[in-house]
C-alpha cells in the first residue's frame, strides 16, 4: 500500500469527467487500499475521490464514523459508480478539500439522499443518508464530475439565520 | 524587494470604485492579496492587501488620482503578508435584538471571557430608523469549548437579545 500524491487545483485533471468502473478485480482492490491510505494521511479528511489522485474513475471513499461530535453514519464506505436517486431538503455547511488547501467555504447540499452504488466486489448497495455523511458523499461525487466545492461556494454572510431555523425544526 | 501593505479606502459609495482602484494598482505593477469590501451604512469601505516594490508614500500616490476623483480617504500601512495561514473557525454565533448602546461590547465581552477568539465579525443595522434592529454574525474558535460560550451568554439572553451558537464542523474531502 502507498500514500498517493494528491492533485491540487489548478491541476486540470481535477476538472475532468470520470468514467464508470467496469472491472472489479484485484487491481481495483489494490487501488482502493492506496486511496484509503491517502485519505487517512490527509489532515482530517472524511472522504476522497479517485480523481483527486489522478485516476479518472467513479470511485469514492467516505467515512464519517470517527467524528469528535458523532453524526449518523454507515461507517467506512467504498462507493463505486455511485448515483443519487433521491434528494430532500437543503442546508448550508462548511467544506474544505484536500485538493484546495487553506480555504474553506459554505456550500448548500441536500440534507437527505438515497444513494445507489456498487461495492468493490461489484455488488449493488443502497443507503439512506443524512446530514454530514450525505454532505461528504455529495462533495466526493462532485469530484467525479469535475466539480470542486469552489464551484458551489456561497457567501459566509448569506446564511446567518438559516442554521438556527434548522435547529429549531429538528 | 517586495513589501506588503494594507490599503484602506473609505468614502461615499459609487459604482466602479473597486474597478478603478484595482486598475490603478495593476497598472502600477502591484499584486493583490486578500480583500474585504463592504458597504457600511451608505459608505464604501475596502481593505486590500497590496504587494509592491513601491514605498508607502509611492503607493499612496499611485492610488490618489482614482481616490481623489471619488473623494475617498486613503490610508496605507506596512504589514506582514502572512498568507496561507487561515485559521479555521469551529463555532458560529449569531446575535440580534432591538438596537441599543452596548450590545457589541456586552456580547463580545462575555464571549472573550469564555475563550472565544473572533476570526470574522460582521454586523448590520436593520429595521427602521425608529425601530432599529442590530444583527451580528461572528465566527471564531472556542478555546474553552462551546458549552462555555453557551453558559456565558445566558445573561445576554435574559436581557432580551437573541443569540444562537452553532458548531462548525468542516467537512474535508
Ligand atoms: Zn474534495
Amino acid at each position: 500500500m502507498a500514500v498517493l500524491p494528491i492533485l491540487t487545483y489548478p491541476d486540470e485533471r481535477l476538472k475532468r469527467f470520470s468514467e464508470p468502473v467496469e472491472r472489479f478485480d484485484a487491481e481495483l482492490a489494490a487501488f482502493i487500499a492506496d486511496l484509503e491510505q491517502t485519505r487517512l494521511a490527509g489532515p482530517g479528511a472524511v472522504g476522497i475521490a479517485a480523481p483527486q489522485v489522478g485516476r479518472a474513475q467513479r470511485i469514492v471513499i467516505v467515512d464519517v464514523s470517527k467524528m469528535k461530535r458523532p453524526v449518523p453514519n454507515h461507517g467506512y464506505l467504498v462507493l463505486i459508480n455511485p448515483e443519487i436517486t433521491h434528494w430532500e431538503g437543503h442546508e448550508p455547511g462548511r467544506e474544505g478539500c484536500l485538493s484546495v488547501p487553506d480555504f474553506t467555504g459554505n456550500v448548500i447540499r441536500a440534507t437527505r439522499i438515497h444513494l445507489k452504488a456498487q461495492n468493490p466486489q461489484g455488488e449493488t448497495v443502497e443507503f439512506d443518508m443524512e446530514g454530514f455523511e450525505a454532505r461528504a458523499v455529495q462533495h466526493e461525487m462532485d469530484h467525479l464530475d469535475g466539480l470542486l466545492f469552489l464551484d458551489r461556494v456561497v457567501s459566509r454572510r448569506t446564511d446567518v439565520f438559516r442554521r438556527k431555523v434548522y435547529e429549531k425544526n429538528s | 524587494m517586495n513589501h506588503w501593505y494594507m490599503l484602506t479606502l473609505v468614502g461615499e459609495d459609487s459604482p466602479g470604485i473597486v474597478a478603478d482602484v484595482t486598475h490603478a494598482l495593476f497598472e502600477g505593477g502591484c499584486n493583490l492579496g486578500e480583500a474585504s469590501m463592504i458597504r457600511l451604512g451608505g459608505n464604501f469601505t475596502i481593505m486590500l492587501m497590496v504587494q509592491t516594490r513601491l514605498s508607502r508614500i509611492e503607493l499612496d500616490e499611485l492610488v490618489r488620482p482614482a481616490a481623489d476623483a471619488r473623494h475617498l480617504l486613503v490610508h496605507v500601512d506596512s504589514i506582514e503578508g502572512r498568507l496561507h495561514q487561515h485559521a479555521e473557525p469551529d463555532v458560529q454565533i449569531t446575535v440580534y435584538g432591538a438596537d441599543r448602546a452596548g450590545i457589541v461590547a456586552q456580547v463580545t465581552g462575555v464571549l472573550a471571557a469564555a475563550g472565544l477568539n473572533i476570526l470574522d465579525l460582521d454586523s448590520a443595522v436593520g429595521g427602521s430608523s425608529d425601530k432599529p434592529i442590530y444583527i451580528m454574525s461572528i465566527e471564531g474558535q472556542a478555546a474553552q469549548g462551546i458549552e462555555a460560550l453557551e453558559q456565558a451568554l445566558e445573561p445576554v439572553r435574559e436581557g432580551g437579545i437573541e443569540v444562537s451558537v452553532t458548531p462548525i464542523d468542516t467537512m474535508v474531502g
